[in-house]
């Protein structure tokens, strides 16, 4: 083999292992930090997972916020109009936080399948609604709007 | 009457853009100098007209002419006049008609100030930069126009501008942002040139490389803006989210310092020209994937506008032409390029080189974790989001293994480097960063972090080694100031942009490690510790704003008994919609920021209350703003201008 080429095999060596290995380690990255979605009616019925990260959208049910009279905890009820879920939360909740509107928790659920939230997510344009959570709402009875 | 104009002038603008697109291609094709010659002309007559355009739809904002469908959905007569105008950009319409204003202006910009470019040449990249006016003129005309009417019943009053976009961020930030999109479009336009012309050599590197870094500025600007915008508007302190659409920009800019540095191999050593032309066809085409993400509405974003099927659609076909169209060429056109020069295993090609592989590799991860979602969605996966681990755990070392070669690459000579050498030039860089790092990370700060002594360690081996090389300018140099002033501007804005990379990782660092957070709930007379400074709230205050009604609270900051400052972050309620809008309060520093935001009131006048400690945390901004200003400098070199004069 000429010189030229050996380099060039070396050169194409170099880059076929290094961008393996940066996708092997990017897959692996990805896999460790992916947080599913989940509706109300699926974690209700025992389909997501407990001790994982993962989030869930829903409206918040009118009525159902409640707050703690000495720290910033709060706990509302999350609907997709089929099935509830209690969402548990300590700390600020975002400006377009409303009772009616869709949000997206994310956090564990746990062993009385109460949903610790560590991060309440309202999108910042009230006509907005997250794709999830419009996916998720297909038993919207007639006349509620979003 | 005047949206009509305005409509009438975009019409003329896209034939005149179509003219641009095939009138001086086929002329450069055939040779024919007549043809060719009317680049210019009509280059100038479509800025022309996008800008009579532009100027209507500001003119229809300025008026509050709600029968405008675009201006009722995102104006209103209470806006203050400032906010009216850069209302034209608060929505999907308008940013696009933006996006084409900005186009034809790098597209004149070039036409003025390329009278060093053969008439070919110059020929074919306007036209290119033509197709590209096609395109998105087109698409605005089809699916965007933002001069629509409503008629016959126009709305009394508009609906109003989004709160969070009533900000000076907002009036500077998405044009800049553009400005470096968008300016990518005449490296690309370059580039694609050189293949049809076959003349990819250090000539045209060097005709390239002043509106490359000049975009690359401008984009890095954009970011930097956005980033502090974020941080104080979007009210609770954070600076760098891995939302989709901050990713959408980042990519690009990943990819075109890659780019920048390797047009720099490419006119000094005449190596590299395919690797070159790839960067710049990607930096385009993730410019325009970075667009389509952001107004196709398929990702969840506080920036995604609402969505129209049609228009993702759109985008999408124009991004596979672009990138499908490009890489054609590029496949037919590449194998023809041969590198000029020889480089050893150990020089500052091979050095450069690991940078571009590092960089592209960065963009990668961000690229899959921006769309592996939307993918996994598309094939039944189930819905996901990416987390900030996976952002971080990747970008922070590949970040770290650049600034090492960052100062191996400054320390290196072209052609060939001896390992001796290396280590002549660095053993004293590299004690001095290893000691700085040391003392520094036992020094400041409650507590020891190893990732702390990395981050510094690294961020003074950029510094020293940067240092480090000025003064081995001065070795065989008389005076002192004499060799500073004969120094290329260039090089003054590469070292500017390299202490800026150290600037930011401090900022990165040091914030991420040593910040201080507390959500707490605060009645008047309440008072709360944190890092060394006592808050006391004060309570609040109704205050009226132009448009707007706000709960002020009042907190007073001492430190040991001294007052520092009052400040007053505010719970605003916006006439219009009534949406709300929190409003922190900031005391800036160069060491520090305290950051106070007001989450929602409680039961008996008590308040939510965020304070936040952030030390560092405007090292991120400063550096951002000494990255561009370096990319500035290089422009500003006087071997380009001469050129473009001659």
């Amino acid at each position: 083999m000429n010189p030229k080429r050996k380099k060039r095999l070396i050169i194409i060596l170099a880059i076929v292992l290094g961008s393996s290995l940066a996708v092997g380690l990017t897959l692996y990255a990805l896999k460790q930090n992916v947080n599913l979605f989940y509706s109300t009616t699926q974690i209700a019925n025992g389909e997501a997972p407990k001790d994982a990260r993962i989030r869930v959208g829903g409206m918040v049910v009118k009525g159902s916020l409640k707050r703690a009279t000495d720290s910033l905890r709060v706990e509302f009820t999350l609907t997709d109009y089929a099935k509830n879920v209690t969402v548990v939360y300590t700390g600020i909740l975002p400006d377009l936080f409303r009772e009616g509107q869709g949000i997206i928790a994310q956090g564990k659920l746990d062993a009385n399948g109460v949903f610790q939230a560590d991060e309440v997510l309202a999108k910042h344009d009230e006509n907005y609604m997250p794709p999830e959570i419009k996916d998720s709402l297909k038993n919207k009875p007639a006349g509620v709007t979003q | 009457m005047i949206p009509e104009i305005g409509e009438f002038a975009l019409i003329l603008a896209f034939c005149l853009s179509a003219l641009l697109a095939v009138i001086p291609l086929y002329g450069a094709t055939v040779n024919n100098e007549l043809w060719m010659s009317y680049a210019k002309p009509l280059a100038r007559g479509q800025f022309l007209f996008v800008a009579i355009s532009f100027i209507c739809l500001g003119y229809a904002f300025s008026q509050d002419d709600f029968t405008v469908r675009y201006v009722a959905e995102h104006s209103n007569s209470q806006l203050p006049i400032y906010f009216k105008l850069s209302a034209v950009w608060g929505g999907h319409e308008g940013s696009l008609l933006l996006w084409a204003f900005i186009l034809s202006g790098w597209t004149v910009a070039v036409s003025l100030f390329s009278r060093a470019l053969p008439l070919d040449m110059l020929a074919r990249v306007l036209a290119v930069m033509g197709i590209i006016a096609v395109g998105f003129i087109l698409f605005l005309l089809e699916t965007s126009s933002p001069f629509l009417r409503f008629l016959p019943e126009a709305p009394a009053d508009g609906v109003d501008l989004n709160p969070l976009l009533q900000d000076v961020g907002l009036i500077v930030h998405p044009p800049m942002l553009y400005m470096g999109y968008v300016g990518f479009s005449v490296a690309f336009a370059f580039a694609i040139a050189a293949l049809l012309s076959g003349r990819l050599d250090a000539a045209w590197a060097r005709w390239s490389r002043p509106w490359t870094n000049l975009a690359w500025a401008f984009l890095g600007m954009g970011i930097t803006l956005g980033s502090w915008w974020a941080y104080y508007e979007l009210g609770w302190g954070g600076w760098w989210f891995w939302d989709p659409v901050e990713n959408a920009s980042l990519m690009p800019w990943l990819v075109g310092t890659a780019l920048i540095h390797s047009l720099a191999v490419t006119e000094k050593r005449g190596v590299f020209k395919s690797w070159t032309v790839l960067l710049a066809i990607f930096a385009f085409s993730l410019s325009l994937l970075g667009t389509f993400l952001v107004r196709s509405g398929v990702l969840t974003s506080v920036h995604a506008f609402a969505s129209d099927p049609k228009r993702g659609l759109f985008i999408l076909m124009l991004l596979a032409i672009t990138i499908g169209g490009s890489l054609t060429l590029y496949a037919f056109k590449a194998p023809n390029v041969k590198s000029a020069a020889l480089f050893s295993w150990l020089s500052r090609e091979t050095l450069l080189l690991v940078n571009n592989l590092l960089l592209t590799v960065m963009a990668m991860t961000v690229l899959l974790g921006t769309l592996y979602p939307l993918l996994l969605d598309a094939l039944g996966g189930g819905k996901i989001s990416v987390g900030p681990p996976y952002f971080n755990a990747l970008f922070v070392p590949i970040m770290g293994a650049m600034t090492v070669a960052l100062g191996f690459s400054v320390a290196a000579r072209w052609r060939e480097t001896t390992i001796e050498l290396l280590i002549k030039t660095l053993w004293k860089p590299a004690t001095a960063s290893l000691l700085f790092g040391l003392v520094f990370a036992f020094a400041y700060g409650k507590e020891f972090h190893v990732a702390v002594l990395i981050g510094m360690m690294l961020s003074f081996w950029v510094i020293f080694t940067t240092g480090q090389d000025l003064v081995s300018k001065f070795k065989n140099a008389k005076s002192v100031i004499e060799k500073l002033k004969n120094l290329p501007l260039s090089y003054y804005g590469m070292m500017v942009a390299h202490l800026g990379v150290a600037v930011v990782a401090i900022g990165i660092t040091l914030v991420s490690h040593y910040s201080e957070e507390r959500d707490i709930r605060m009645a008047a007379g309440d008072s709360l510790d944190l890092a060394g400074y006592h808050f006391e709230f004060k309570g609040t205050t109704q205050v009226n704003g132009e448009n707007y009604v706000a709960q002020q609270a009042a907190l007073l900051v001492t430190q040991n008994g001294t007052e520092v400052t009052t400040l007053n972050p505010e719970k605003r309620s916006y006439n219009v919609k009534g949406s709300m809008m929190t409003e922190a309060a900031i005391d800036p520093g160069l060491w520090r920021d305290l950051y106070v935001a007001l989450g929602e009131p409680l039961n008996n006048g008590a308040w939510a209350v965020r304070i936040q400690y952030k030390p560092f945390v405007r090292w991120l901004w400063l550096g951002g703003i000494l990255i561009a200003s370096g990319g500035l400098l290089t422009v500003a070199d006087k071997r380009y201008r001469k050129k473009a004069l001659a």
